[in-house]
């Protein structure tokens, strides 16, 4: 009742006021951020699209020939442009990145938040903080100095001849997501109320089947918005994958073998073309198979965050 | 409901319940709980000072006084949910069927299951109805179908929610029930256990009236197979369930002690201390 006569009178005011008295300064300030952002975003999507679509408008490339397996851009004889190699490493390095960071980042996040005493998680937390900001070029360093040696020379017999190879980018990328997924657990876990532990543990269950039983279904959904949120971060990662990953543009079929992604090819032949030539228009096609990607997963992150909502 | 309600006041003397001869409770019935100099500190404060108490089987015990005397500090200790406390600690000793709960070789957790714990708030897991049920039986070993749609359906009967939830409680959530259903899913939760005892810790306090009806006439079905405490800050209602009633208040260290106990129809008519008669006759505080 009183909020309909407030409306009514506010209505009455407003009538008399054109759109910029009606808007206060902070609100335009607002409004101005929020538009300049979308604009941006906007303008960028149409940017990489129409330089994405360039290789097939402009140099009248066929669907598939660019959606093919074969990547060959600099042969005179045999040149092709098929991207499908680094689609399929992209997804390949980053699902298996997530499949070894995932049991670690969750097992370490459920011990922080249900099991750890206090010294340890005030111990634990700033590590993580720490890991977090370590640049990736860091990480690629150790990749080619520790990891990729230690491949070659003691894991020789089961295939890794060179030691660069989908495995070495799939482990360097599952520790730099580990922090990611580990805080975004962690958060799930302790948001988790309290009286559902009681709940179970009152019924005589003991702390690891709460644990398992109730704390971790009761997550999932967020858990697996964490997991999709590591994996975006490793399907954007460019550096440090591309310092192990042994760059070669084959469909990926081995672990041991070297391979390449889309973010890693893109950083490596940018330099090397010219704008407006086939090679180059790929590029782009790669980057907008990539920003396509990352809107997928937001997608997904949404619905899962849909999901939680509705418990 | 403030414990000074009027209604409080004039309700208290006509208490009287027929179907039962109380006095012959406390004589005859044996004791399933024991409490002997049982004090409750929370890092340096002493919440809890010198309660023995005796809770007899097969009956309702109600406990009551005024908020923060440590009532729920007490039920907590039949459990050994204090454990789970952080600073907790705890004295003095407590036989369930003559037996130390807290003894070197007695499992925590085999407590908790023979004593079952109802919450203030009703806290159903995010799952099925079905699954709320099965979820002590499944923990505890039972994992044929049939020996657990068995116990489901009956303590989903037992808790008197059966006829509510029979046609979709295999698929609906325990989330989706009104609050008065969540508790008495979570009491049919509790049952599934087979506990001894059951505590209620003001389990209706954030029910509607119809919702505290329909728990308080389940409790008095479960009276004969079940021992009851349930703790309470409505005396009407410690008065129409309860067989007996402890009565506990704050000293002026502000720890909770036990005023006195006995037959609920004396402890509301008859008091032998003062302080009894003030706080259940509202002239409390
Ligand atoms: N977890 C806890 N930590 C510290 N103090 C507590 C805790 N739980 C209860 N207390 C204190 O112990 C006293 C008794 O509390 P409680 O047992 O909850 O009383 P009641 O259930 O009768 O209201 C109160 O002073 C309360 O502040
Ligand atoms: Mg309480």
């Amino acid at each position: 009742m009183a909020n309909s006569v407030a409306s009514i009178e506010r209505g009455k005011l407003d009538r008399g006021l054109t759109f910029r008295e009606r808007i206060d300064p902070a609100r335009r300030i607002t409004l101005l951020a929020a538009g300049a952002v979308i604009a941006l975003v906007l303008m960028l999507l149409v940017f990489i699209a129409f330089n994405g679509v360039q290789i097939f408008t402009a140099s009248g490339f066929s669907f598939d020939a660019i959606f093919n397996a074969t990547w060959n851009p600099d042969s005179t004889t045999a040149q092709s442009f098929g991207i499908l190699p680094f689609i399929a490493g992209t997804v390949g390095v980053m699902v298996v990145a997530a499949i070894i960071a995932t049991p670690l980042s969750v097992g370490l996040a459920i011990f922080m938040a249900e099991v750890a005493p206090d010294w340890a998680r005030s111990v634990a937390q700033p590590a993580m903080e720490v890991f977090v900001g370590i640049p990736s070029v860091v990480w690629g360093w150790l990749g080619i100095t520790v990891l990729v040696p230690f491949l070659r020379d003691d894991l020789h017999g089961i295939g890794f001849t060179l030691g660069f190879s989908w495995f070495a980018g799939s482990i360097v990328l599952s520790l730099m997501i580990l922090p990611t997924i580990t805080s975004i657990t962690f958060d799930v876990i302790t948001s988790i109320p309290a009286e559902l532990r009681s709940a179970s543990v009152a019924l005589g269950t003991t702390r690891w089947q709460t644990i398992r039983h109730v704390v971790i279904p009761a997550g999932a959904a967020g858990i697996m918005t964490a997991i999709v949120l590591g994996m975006m971060r490793a399907a954007g990662e460019a550096l440090a994958v591309q310092m192990v990953i042994g760059n070669r543009g084959v469909m990926p079929t081995s672990l041991a073998d070297p391979m390449s992604t889309l973010t890693s090819e893109i950083t490596l032949d940018v330099g090397n073309t010219v704008a407006g030539e086939p090679w180059n228009q790929v590029l782009w096609t790669m980057g907008l198979v990539l920003l396509l990607m990352s809107f997928g997963f937001v997608l997904l992150v949404r619905r899962l965050g849909r999901r939680r909502a509705l418990g | 409901m403030s414990i000074a309600d009027p209604p409080a006041r004039a309700d208290a003397p006509e208490v009287t319940r027929p179907t039962v001869a109380p006095s012959s409770l406390s004589t005859s019935a044996p004791i399933k709980l024991q409490a002997r100099g049982l004090n409750v500190y929370y890092g340096a404060k002493r919440a809890v000072r010198d309660v023995d108490l005796d809770i007899p089987a097969n009956a309702i015990m109600s406990f009551i006084g005024p908020s923060g005397c440590g009532k729920t500090s007490i039920l907590r200790c039949f459990d050994r949910m204090n454990d789970l406390v952080p600073g907790a600690r705890v004295e003095g000793t407590i036989m369930l069927n003559g037996e130390d709960i807290n003894g070197r070789d007695i499992l925590p957790v085999e407590v908790r299951r023979r004593v079952g714990l109802v919450f203030q708030r009703p806290n159903p897991f995010p799952m099925t109805i079905y699954d709320n049920v099965a979820y002590g039986p499944r923990r505890h070993g039972t994992s044929n179908r049939a020996a657990l749609d068995e116990i489901v359906e009956s303590c989903l009967g037992r808790a008197a929610l059966w006829d509510e939830v029979k046609d979709d409680y295999r698929k609906k959530s325990g989330l989706s029930l009104s609050g008065g259903q969540q508790q008495r899913l979570c009491i049919a939760r509790t049952l599934a256990t087979e506990p001894d005892v059951v505590l209620m810790d003001e389990p209706c306090s954030a029910l509607d009236p119809i919702a505290t009806l329909k728990i308080e006439e389940l409790m008095a079905d479960l009276r004969a197979r079940y021992t009851i405490v349930i703790v309470t800050h409505n005396m009407q209602q410690a008065a129409r369930v309860s067989d007996r009633t402890a009565f506990f208040t704050m000293g002026e260290d502000r720890s909770g002690y036990l005023v006195e106990v006995g037959d609920t129809s004396e402890i509301f008519t008859n008091p032998r201390e003062r302080l009894t008669e003030d706080y259940v006759s509202g002239r409390f505080g």
